[in-house]
């Protein structure tokens, strides 16, 4: 019964689903896809798809890159002795013009695992989701479920071997699992770390400077997640290109639990009063 | 990298019944970064006459300077205020003398005239003037304001609703500019005051 379940979801319907074969082999991101069994893009019929696609997509300047569109960004997670907590801001810019203050740049992978958003939206988006479906697959045809660094590998896998192709995400991947709490950081070059405290994206040097000055990995739960939440605001006052709300989700041995969205205005007028009455 | 966007601005003048209106945000960035969010751009230049520079904020620094000492010795020498229909050739020919290596600012100029009649001009920035009956606007954020001016200004306003009108055109404009905002100052001149108000703005 279980091993039909996971026959239907894992080979034939993923490669009916990927888009129509072009013939040519060879190709980097293929040979992984083959091996796995897939899903297969359609590429540029060209010699060298990669080269092809970087001359149209310039992967550096932000200014007519369709790709990179919510590419300011500040997100931070860490690890502490009850959990992990992670925060984001809610900005998406295109150039200098904010398109939107409401995007959700957190990623409900399952109930036990959290992604983060910075870079491209639709990658992350998309690779968050197939990793989501790999990890079900996973509990189906283990009865267990997957630990977070072996999620977070699946990821880094598949991001990889695409790499030079143009994808565009940096993300931590966080969850609970039997080793207790847990927190990686996984980006568009394939590089994966295990670390206790991250911040990515263009606010990220502002939101460390306010997190090294007072974490530690004793703090109380409402401390902790105060501490995220300040870390965002700051990094959202000074960085242009963070902004809209503050996005609050806390991790402990039942899983994640949305915590609070806080309109950044709210938040700033809050702080300050508090400031003013304190001196 | 574009230098008319390194450093972030709004400005916006309009006209309405006997009066002008001049307003900026506070911001100074380099880039991504907010360095002060307490950054004149609007300045004095007579009783009656102001000017908004958006652009670089080094060349707003030199500009200001420059117009101040010109009007000064304009007044020693001529033994009268400067108008501001003149005041707006003098800083359109300031900028052209800089043809072939310009000043990196767009100017609004806003004022009443020895008649008390309202004048708002905004120019690019080699010197060519663009005279409007109605509202002009320079920034990084100048794309946002002509839609919010377009929309908001009617004609004849008195100065209370006018500050009302800038305002909200101001503040909506930059709330959708990642490089301008962090707070705004609008200037309302009438022929008998000046009125000056800070306005609260989102802080991200």
């Amino acid at each position: 019964m279980l091993s039909e379940i996971v026959a239907q979801y894992s080979n034939d319907a993923a490669l009916t689903a990927g888009s129509a074969h072009t013939g040519s082999s060879g190709l980097l991101g293929r040979d992984f896809a083959k091996m796995t069994n897939d899903l297969i893009f359609d590429l540029p019929n060209t010699q060298d798809p990669a080269e092809f696609l970087n001359t149209y997509t310039d992967v550096d300047s932000s200014a007519d890159n369709q790709i990179k569109f919510a590419h300011g960004t500040t997100t931070l997670g860490f690890k502490y002795d009850d959990g992990v907590v992670i925060c984001t801001d809610s900005r998406a810019s295109q150039g200098s013009v904010i398109a939107s203050q409401s995007v959700k740049k957190v990623i409900e992978i399952n109930p036990y695992l959290l992604g983060t958003m910075a870079g491209g939206a639709a990658d992350c988006q998309f690779w968050e989701r197939e990793l989501g479906r790999r990890c079900r697959l996973y509990e189906l045809r283990n009865k267990e479920r997957i630990s977070v660094a072996a999620a977070s590998k699946l990821l880094g896998n598949m991001v990889y071997s695409y790499k030079g192709m143009g994808l565009s995400m940096g993300t931590m991947i966080s969850g609970w699992d039997k080793m207790g709490p847990s927190l990686f950081y996984v980006d568009n070059d394939g590089t994966r770390l295990r670390g206790d405290l991250f911040s990515v994206g263009s606010g990220s040097t502002f939101a460390y400077g306010i997190l090294d000055s007072a974490y530690d990995a004793g703090l109380q739960k409402n401390d902790a997640i105060e501490l995220g939440r300040r870390a965002i605001y700051h990094a959202a006052h000074r960085d242009a290109f963070s902004g809209g709300s503050v996005r609050v989700y806390h991790i402990n041995e039942d899983g994640w639990e949305f915590i609070s969205l806080t309109d950044f205005d709210d938040l700033h007028w809050d702080y300050t009063d508090r400031a003013n009455r304190a001196t | 990298m574009s230098i008319m966007e390194y450093n972030g601005a709004a400005v916006v003048a309009m006209v309405g019944k006997n009066c002008v209106a001049i307003g900026a945000d506070k911001r100074l960035g380099q880039q991504s970064l907010t360095v002060s969010t307490d950054f004149p751009k609007i300045f004095t230049m007579t009783d009656k006459t102001m000017i908004g520079l958006a652009g670089l904020a080094t060349d707003v620094l030199t500009l200001r300077d420059q117009f101040r000492l010109k009007t000064k010795l304009y007044q020693l020498e001529e033994n009268r205020v400067i108008e501001p229909q003149t005041f707006a050739n003098m800083v359109s020919s300031t900028l052209y003398s800089k043809r072939f290596g310009p000043y990196f600012i767009e100017p609004v100029v806003a004022g009443l005239d020895k008649h008390d009649k309202p004048f708002i001009c905004s120019m690019d920035t080699i010197g060519c003037i663009n005279f409007a009956k109605d509202f002009v606007v320079a920034g990084t954020a100048g794309g946002n304001l002509y839609g919010m001016c377009e929309s908001l200004w009617e004609p004849d306003l008195e100065p209370e609703d006018l500050f009302e009108t800038v305002s909200q055109a101001l503040l909506n404009a930059v709330d959708r500019n990642c490089l301008s905002g962090w707070g705004a100052v609008v200037h309302i001149i009438t022929p008998d005051k000046v009125v000056t108000r800070s306005l609260k703005a989102r802080m991200d």
